[in-house]
């Protein structure tokens, strides 16, 4: 009997030897290496040593870790908490009142900006903000003069290529949740003489609020680990005012060469990662039931 | 509603598609123009020409190639350890089963970017840096636990009774798993394949670490070439080369969201 149940779970092995391979052991070796004085290369990168937590102890004493997660936040709830969430909500609700043919055109316009290739995508924001791209051609035919956004704003740049790149999700998360708002209930509230926005506070988003917590969770931890759009745009700078932890551990890790203090920043991020996932799929079980 | 009401939202929709589609704009244009630079406008001489001037074999053949074997690979690798997985997680009832697909679902929250730096001690120690195959596996891992999820709803959505009326005839398990099974959800599969397919096509970071020869790199690593070695850009080439590198899977994407409702992945990946 025992057997016969061991042997019924055998399919699932390739499945979790590739995953203790390539996502278990490299996590641990992450927080293993995070205690040593690991390196690119030379001595300290053929015999590493044990450093204790001195990793750790200099990313809380120098600068520029602190002001890096910092970053990461205002990152995070810039373009994904307000940016990606209210842009996807707002568009997902004009939809439902809006032509079929207006809503088919701009569901496919946010979508390509989404679908489109990451490298792609970030060269396309790279021009688009440039100092003699498209926006700064808008602000100059407004009569205005822009900035060198990605010199002078870069925080302000990245965020808004992030909403861009990003609100497809929350728009498709939101279009489907809608959906299954019964349509009685808040023609319901119509008669009673509630006004949009009171029918929006207290009927439609409290109906819909699984799926703004579950996109929330997703969209934070998608945002967490974006690194592409953010390299190519302004590779961290100007100095490193767009360095976000991402950024910062491949540079530490690649450009400087040091292996050890480059995962110590992403042990920080993985458990960053890991604290967001358990909240998740402790959401997605209390949903279940 | 009135009929105010509905121009008001189609108006602020609109709006919020333009801005949305400006980016986009400039790599359209800046394509068919030999002049092109940041700037978006409409190209003074029109031409074929930056098309023509990408379309080489080392430029855009063998890197597309290269991308086409890493995808297809990564999706290949996905759907076959996603089914197997699967079967016995849909199929049998087991104390292992809700653990199990709690911490898969777990795995899909790590922040891949912030693994690559120990993939990447971990690739030299095993001296699997510029192997494809070894990149093939560990992109095929990362989109693994979304897989194993969409593979098993979609596998539950197969009715028991078939499969148990081919065993009364005499089928083992695994015929009946291929014969009744996976062409019952073969939909399914294409939507697991082609949603791995897109992802690994769009991967920059992944390649970029891990393969070291240019020899072997996909399209969304080559399209450095394009920064010329003295700061000089080929604006319109790169322009060029980002259209055709991005067809194939705005066509994929069209296909799936045609066949499956706009919200395919979601469907399967997040009601769990």
């Amino acid at each position: 009997m025992r057997i016969r149940r061991f042997l019924r779970l055998l399919p699932v092995f390739p499945a979790v030897l590739l995953l203790l391979v390539f996502l278990l052991a490299p996590v641990a070796w992450s927080f293993y290496a995070s205690f040593t004085d690991a390196a690119l290369s030379g001595k300290a990168a053929r015999d590493p040593q044990w450093v204790g937590a001195d990793n750790y102890v200099r990313m809380f004493s120098d600068d520029d870790f602190p002001f890096s997660a910092w970053l990461t936040v205002v990152f995070v709830v810039a373009s994904a908490v307000l940016g990606q969430n209210v842009l996807g909500l707002l568009i997902a609700l004009l939809m439902t009142r809006s032509r079929k043919a207006v809503a088919a055109w701009v569901g496919t316009a946010v979508v390509a900006a989404w679908v489109l290739p990451e490298i792609v995508a970030a060269f396309a924001a790279y021009a688009y903000f440039n100092w003699d791209g498209t926006l700064n051609q808008v602000v100059g035919a407004l009569g205005g003069e822009g900035p060198d956004w990605l010199y002078s704003f870069p925080v302000v740049a990245i965020v808004l290529a992030n909403t861009w790149r990003g609100t497809a999700f929350s728009m498709l998360v939101y279009r489907a949740a809608l959906a299954d708002v019964p349509r009685d209930v808040a023609e319901a509230a119509l008669m009673d003489g509630a006004r949009g926005w009171q029918r929006l506070a207290f009927i439609t988003l409290p109906l819909i609020r699984s799926s703004i917590a579950t996109n929330l969770m997703l969209i934070t931890l998608q945002t967490l680990a974006v690194f592409t759009l953010i390299w190519v745009m302004t590779a961290g700078g100007p100095a490193n005012a767009s360095t976000t932890l991402p950024v910062l551990a491949y540079q530490e890790a690649f450009k400087f060469g040091d292996i050890g203090y480059g995962t110590a920043v992403a042990s920080v991020l993985i458990l960053l990662g890991m604290v967001f996932g358990a909240v998740y799929v402790r959401l997605l079980r209390e949903q279940k039931t | 509603m009135t009929t105010k009401a509905k121009l008001g939202a189609d108006v602020a929709l609109a709006l919020i598609g333009v801005c949305f589609v400006a980016p986009l704009l400039w790599l359209l244009l800046a394509s068919v123009d030999p002049q092109a630079g940041y700037q978006t406008k409409v190209p003074v001489a029109p031409s074929t020409e930056n098309f023509r001037a990408v379309m080489t074999p080392e430029l855009l053949f063998q890197p597309l190639a290269n991308s086409f074997l890493l995808s297809a690979g990564t999706a290949v690798v996905n759907v076959l350890a996603a089914v197997l997985a699967a079967y016995p997680l849909s199929r049998y009832q087991s104390r292992f089963n809700k653990p199990f697909l709690y911490t898969v679902l777990f795995g899909t929250s790590l922040p891949v970017t912030a693994i690559m730096v120990p993939v990447y001690g971990l690739f030299v120690q095993l001296q699997f840096l510029d192997s494809m195959a070894a990149t093939i596996f560990f992109m095929a891992t990362t989109t693994l636990p979304m897989a194993i999820w969409m593979t098993k709803n979609f596998m539950d959505s197969v009715p028991r009774e078939l499969e148990e009326a081919a065993w009364v005839d005499g089928a083992s398990t695994l015929a009946a798993l291929r014969s009744i099974v996976l062409p019952l959800m073969r939909q399914g599969l294409g939507v697991v394949f082609i949603f791995v397919f897109i992802q690994a096509w769009g991967n920059f970071f992944v390649p970029f670490i891990l393969l070291l020869s240019s020899a072997k790199q996909p399209a969304a690593v080559s399209i450095f070439s394009f920064f010329g070695q003295h700061g000089a850009i080929a604006y319109g080439q790169l322009a060029a080369f980002s259209i055709l590198y991005s067809v194939p899977v705005l066509v994929l994407y069209a296909l799936v969201s045609r066949g499956m409702g706009n919200s395919f992945a979601l469907s399967g990946a997040m009601k769990g």
